[in-house]
């Protein structure tokens, strides 16, 4: 068993009860530093609580609050992003033609909890995405969509970076990749996560794979 | 066994008896305006065009409803909110009309006589009233004045509310109430069969149960009391099993179901209380071959519906864009081939 799985189980029971004090108390009963308690608690548990609301065991708004405590106490704590994540790759989150941008909160809540440094686009379309894109020389791009006409414009927007030889690698996520999940692969996204924190590991895996690439 | 009308079977099967077929509602909103072959922020101009759009689709497909619904923003419009229309999709809120959690201090909802934007729906139901003799079910929608807040606010705002701001929370549900109810009595008044309770904010997928039954299920109980008719609470492919026992409360009649969840447990949970309509997967259907969509139909028709108590419908009460006319087609044969009651031994689990 997992030496922290009492600890994971604590701070999971805080932070789907939205116990900001309770979370805070952890935090200092654990004894680690902020970096090392958002990689070895918040991180696994924000994951675990993602995996309850796919399990339909918990519900998106108890998500969006957990990620908001995280984000909080992080902001506090961390006042600076820890120097080697800092480093990443450019890498942006978008909204695709919707004004509906939690999906897009809940992903920058998490990044940002990390140490990851990013461009926040908001809502664009597809033609002012590509533009931004090809200007901050993006090499992670995270399309967050409510709409199935917007998630199937990802296509258009895979086409439009490619013309353009541009080397972006798309995550997208929202309702309807959940719904369909052979749709990331048809509009040619490099990867898809239902979750946040799922995002999370793609970004790291994808970071890994720019890296590579530039050396 | 004799072949009812629609509305016959409709009501034979919301009242948990086995009419002649297994109802089903093809809630394509959208496709009417390819039959009429104009745009779809064309098609949504006029009433004529969507009445006349909802009797094609029906003569076509076989359906067992008409629709006055037109899209959902078209309620925010008449709040002062911003209708998106697109190409390839239904049209979309805009920016929320509430920028600041503040303003629901002095907010007023406005008057459906007042509203313009809401009278085109209106009209289309009188017409559809008019032109379906009374065979055929009418619906109509009305956003909950508990779910209307993500377009009010944007969800994150709207979450931020729920947790830290019950009084002005509970300001915005007693003014959206009076709108609700005005608005889904006004689409009775007009013609409309049922109203559509939209209500996707209530599910478990979105909000904990206790919360909702904490909130919402509470604006859901004196709202549903104010609709003078039988009303549906749809949870827009939400999943509805955590709070069943709350929705079976709440004065619904029926209930829209996820394609997360198993059609025969969420039937079991309802027991004969509050009918089931569901729930086909509207983003995968795209993509159905022919011998898909048919095993899709016979399987949701397997577990839902036995003993009544089951429309077969797509799981958002929307049918994208993109869904073929012959996959339509498809579909409705599939349920004119399996849906027949009694249930084949083969149907029927």
């Amino acid at each position: 068993m997992d030496t922290r799985e009492p600890l994971h189980q604590e701070l999971e029971t805080a932070l789907l009860s939205l116990n900001k004090v309770a979370t805070r108390r952890i935090f200092k009963e654990s004894g680690l530093s902020p970096i090392r308690f958002a990689e070895e608690l918040f991180m696994p548990v924000l994951d675990r609580i993602g995996a309850k609301w796919e399990r339909g065991d918990c519900a998106l708004s108890q998500i969006y609050v957990s990620g908001r405590i995280c984000e909080s106490l992080l902001n506090e704590l961390l006042p600076t992003a820890p120097a080697e994540q800092s480093m990443n790759p450019p890498m942006a989150v978008a909204t695709l033609e919707d004004s509906h941008l939690l999906g897009k909160r809940l992903l920058s809540s998490v990044l940002r909890s990390s140490g990851y440094h990013f461009h926040d686009y908001g809502q664009q379309n597809l033609e002012n995405l590509v533009s931004k894109v090809q200007f901050d020389g993006i090499r992670i791009l995270l399309v967050s969509t409510l709409m199935l006409s917007s998630a199937l414009r990802v296509k258009e927007l895979r086409r439009r970076l490619d013309k353009q030889g541009l080397q972006v690698k798309i995550v997208v996520g929202g309702a309807p990749f959940r719904f369909d999940q052979a749709l990331w692969r048809e509009v040619g996204a490099d990867a898809t996560s239902p979750t946040a924190t799922g995002a999370l590991a793609i970004v790291r895996r994808l970071a890994d794979e720019v890296r590579h690439e530039n050396q | 066994m004799k072949t009812s009308n629609s509305m016959e079977r409709v009501l034979t099967t919301l009242s948990h008896q086995e009419p002649d077929r297994v109802p089903f509602f093809l809630l394509a909103t959208l496709h009417g305006a390819r039959e009429l072959g104009v745009g779809i922020r064309e098609y949504f101009s006029r009433a004529e065009q969507v009445v006349a759009g909802q009797l094609r689709l029906r003569a076509r497909y076989r359906h067992d409803c008409l629709s006055g619904f037109f899209f959902g923003p078209l309620e925010i419009e008449a709040w002062g909110g911003e209708v998106l229309y697109y190409d390839d999709g239904p049209p979309n809120s805009g920016e929320p009309p509430l920028r600041e959690l503040e303003q629901i201090s002095s907010l007023k909802p406005p008057r459906i006589a007042e509203a313009r934007c809401l009278h085109r729906s209106l009209e289309a139901i009188r017409l559809l009233k008019q032109q379906s003799g009374g065979e055929v079910p009418i619906l109509g929608v009305a956003i909950s004045p508990f779910s209307l807040p993500v377009m009010q606010l944007g969800f994150d705002r709207y979450f931020d509310l729920i947790h830290e701001r019950p009084e002005l929370f509970q300001r915005l549900m007693a003014i959206n109430e009076e709108f609700c109810v005005e608005w889904a009595n006004a689409q009775l008044d007009a013609g409309a069969t049922a109203i559509c309770y939209f209500d996707p904010v209530a599910s478990p997928t979105i909000l904990p149960p206790e919360l909702y039954e904490a909130t919402g299920f509470q604006v859901a109980r004196r709202t549903l009391a104010r609709i003078k008719g039988p009303t549906a609470t749809h949870l827009a492919s939400g999943r509805c099993l955590g709070i069943m026992e709350l929705l079976a409360r709440s004065g619904t009649v029926a209930i829209g179901v996820s394609a997360q969840e198993n059609l025969a447990e969420v039937k079991a949970a309802a027991a004969g209380r509050v009918s089931l309509i569901g729930n086909l997967n509207g983003i995968e259907m795209r993509r159905w071959s022919e011998a898909e969509a048919r095993e899709k139909v016979r399987e949701a028709i397997t577990r839902g519906g036995a003993g009544g108590g089951f429309i077969l419908a797509d799981n958002h009460g929307e049918i994208p864009w993109q869904v073929s006319d012959e996959l339509l087609m498809t579909i409705s044969d599939a349920v004119l081939t399996f849906g027949q009651y009694p249930l084949s031994p083969g149907v029927s689990e």
